[in-house]
Order: structure tokens, then sequence, then C-alpha cells
């Protein structure tokens, strides 16, 4: 049987497998990298029917996060206002701004407003936004700076690994409840576990069952 | 043999494949605010209107002047509820958020949103409203008044309440003197104001 392959070829047979394991190695970071941030749409801003803004409502006039989102607290989801929310100002000012139109065609055929999901989490997933505002975990910990986002987007990835990061180790995370709403807080540069321990048992988190898969998924 | 193997194992993997769906993360359940095209009505979504009228039956059935603020002669004078320091900071912490965008933190009606053009809201320290009972402010929260909407889907009666008990609270603070505090806390009082 007659050579087919020069001697050299032996070398080239073994960076092929070298350059295989690399490659897919490269692939999969690059894939998981994406997965996490481009394609989950972290900090891409979502269009919506109505350019409605965080910053100028909640960080300039200090709306209170809850005078919109009034079933935070008592809810698994922190609910989407109705039109009726936004007509208790805008039956008053800026009327007939284009900006509004949407706003007011809703108000007047009763039509809601379809606002376009920014954060979808997977339906094997029952987040409960009471469980956490109740238990010091503040808005801005997962939404970030909502008030300084003229465009709202998702802020963190929202990923099992982000979530267990907190469930593993709530007191690197937890805050007084005073200032959950508070969109400014800045933890303690120092002390902020010692801090952390004291409000995980003050405020009951059950820290064995919270990285439990029954906590998040049924 | 060896390519009954290899077979095997193409067909398997190409079941791993197969099984990224996305069917478990979009689950065909009514979730909230999906659309619902099975409602025949206006609003068509899993979150539907109330029918006019409906009460909560969480506290059971309770006297309806609870959900009115309206007694047999009228407007409630009294609250029907305890008034404990609880009730009123909680009514206090709601008030910040419902009401002091119009009506200011002190209740003068000078709000950031009245200053960005919203009518200006009597004040609440206006004779008038110093004057009118409790059920009137859960009354007006309740059903509006005037340009201001209602908050009944927004903040539960026990809350307009709450708020209705601050309301008169703040009323106070703003025209109490020296004798209106109890004898044991008035000194406290005379020694932060002469540090002043």
């Amino acid at each position: 049987m007659p050579n087919y392959f020069p001697p050299n070829a032996n070398a080239f047979a073994k960076w092929l497998i070298w350059g295989g394991v690399i490659f897919t190695a490269l692939l999969a970071t690059s894939l998981t990298v994406f997965a996490r941030t481009s394609n989950n749409k972290v900090r891409v801003p979502i269009e919506q029917p109505v350019a409605f803004s965080h910053a100028l409502h909640n960080g300039q006039l200090g709306l209170d996060c809850r005078y919109c989102h009034t079933s935070v607290e008592v809810a698994a989801a922190a609910n989407i206002p109705p039109t009726e929310t936004c007509m208790t100002c805008h039956s008053q000012i800026r009327v007939g701004s284009p900006q509004l139109a949407a706003v007011q065609a809703s108000w007047d055929s009763g039509e809601p407003i379809v606002w376009n999901k920014v954060h979808d989490l997977a339906d094997f997933v029952y987040f409960n936004h009471s469980a956490h505002i109740n238990k010091g975990i503040g808005c801005s910990s997962c939404h970030g700076r909502i008030d300084q986002m003229a465009a709202i987007w998702k802020n963190k990835p929202m990923t099992m690994g982000w979530c267990l990061e907190c469930h593993r180790n709530p007191a690197a995370f937890v805050r007084p409840k005073s200032e959950v709403f508070n969109m400014a807080y800045v933890p303690p540069a120092e002390g902020q576990l010692e801090l952390g321990e004291q409000l995980v048992e003050a405020y009951h988190i059950n820290e064995e069952k919270l990285p439990q898969c029954s906590t998040c998924h049924r | 043999m060896k390519k009954l193997a290899s077979f095997s194992i193409l067909i398997a993997m190409a079941l791993v494949l197969s099984s990224c769906g996305m069917n478990m993360y979009d689950q065909p359940k009514a979730n909230l605010y999906a659309a619902a095209p099975y409602v025949k009505d206006k609003v068509v979504g899993t979150a539907r209107l109330l029918p006019e009228g409906v009460i909560s039956r969480e506290r059971g059935a309770v006297d309806p002047s609870f959900y009115t603020g309206l007694g047999a002669e009228g407007l409630a004078t009294d609250l029907p509820v305890p008034v404990t320091l609880e009730l009123v900071e909680r009514g206090q912490q709601r008030y910040n958020i419902y009401c002091s965008p119009c009506h200011n933190f002190n209740g003068n009606g000078l709000g950031m949103i009245v200053q960005k053009g919203m009518p200006q809201p009597t004040s609440f320290h206006d004779p008038r409203l110093r004057a009118s009972p409790v059920g009137y402010f859960f009354n007006a929260m309740t059903n509006g008044f005037g340009r201001m909407y209602s908050y009944a889907a927004r903040i539960p009666a026990e809350d307009r309440w709450a708020i209705a008990a601050y309301i008169k609270a703040l009323q106070l603070s703003q025209n109490a003197s020296l004798s209106d505090v109890p004898e044991s806390l008035r000194n406290s009082l005379e020694v932060q104001g002469a540090s002043r």
C-alpha cells in the first residue's frame, strides 16, 4: 500500500486535535457569554409603545416605586400600572401631547396598553417580588438604577447562576428594610457581611432552605 | 456490530439536540398579563376588570361603611379600626407614597406634581378641611374628588383608613401648641427647641 500522507502529516493531525479542543472551548465560552449578555438582552433598552421615562418620574419627580407598582409588597408580581394610573396626572398635565397619544387612546377605548416585557423569566421559576421586598432585598439590587433609566432595560442576567449568588450567600446583599425602595442605596463599604448576618437573622431568612430547588421551582 | 453501535450513538445525539426546545420555558398556562383570546369582553387578557361594585371578602362580611366611609348619619366621624401609633405610622408611609406627590409631605397642597402643572388641591390646613370628619378623607380617596382620581384600586381600604388617620394627625401637628403635648414629653421638646 503506497504512503498517501507524507511524514509531517502526523504533526498536522496532532495540531488538528489540539486546535479542535481549543476551538470548542472558545466556542463554548463565547456562546455562554453571549447567552448571558446580549442574547439575554442585558443592558439593552427595550422599546415600548409609550416612551415612559423612569428617570423623569422616579428620578426627578421622586414618585415612589409603589405609586404605580402597587402590588410589589403583597404579591408575586410587581404589577404594571393600568392606564388609570397614568391618567391620574395626565388628565391634567401635558394633555394632548403626541408622546401621550397611546395613553389617551387606551383611556378612551378601554383597551390596555401592551407593554413589551423586559424580564421574561422561565415559566418554571416562581419568582415572588413580595418575598424579596419584605426580607430586605432592594429594588436596585436586581433592577439597577431605575431612577436613571430613560428607557428601561434588564440590568442583571436573571439566570439561575445569578440568582444563586445571593441565595447561597444572602448576607452579602441584604439591606435594611427602610432602604429597600432607595434607588441610591450603597451598601456599607466595610461591614456589609456583619450587617447582612444581623439582618438575615432579624428578617428570619432561612439560609438552609434558600438554595434548595423547591424554593423557586415546584 | 460496530456500525450498529455508531448508528445508535448518532440517534442518541440527535435526540439530545432535538430536546433543546422552549416548551418548558413558555408553558401553555395563563400567565399574568398574558393575552386571553377566549375572553369575550373588551379587555382581552388574564388581568380582568372587576365587576362593578365588587368588594374584597378578605375581612369577611364587614360593615359596608368600612368600604365607603359613610355611616348611618353621613360621613364617618370615627375610625372603624383602633387608632394606634402603628396605624398612624402606616398612614404616614402610605401618605408619603400616594398623596405627597400633590398634597405635599406637610399637606399644604404644593407637591411636586402641582409644581409641574396639576391644579393645586386645597390645603389640609384649610379651616373647612380641618373641620371635616375622618370619613370625608376616606371617601375622597375611595371615590375621587374634583380632579383627583379614585385611589380605591391602588390603596386597600385598611390603608385608606390609616392615611385618613394620618391626615387628621397632620392637621393637628400644624396647629398644635405645647400644651397639646403630654407633660412627660414636653420637657424634651423644649430642650430641642432651645438648642436650635
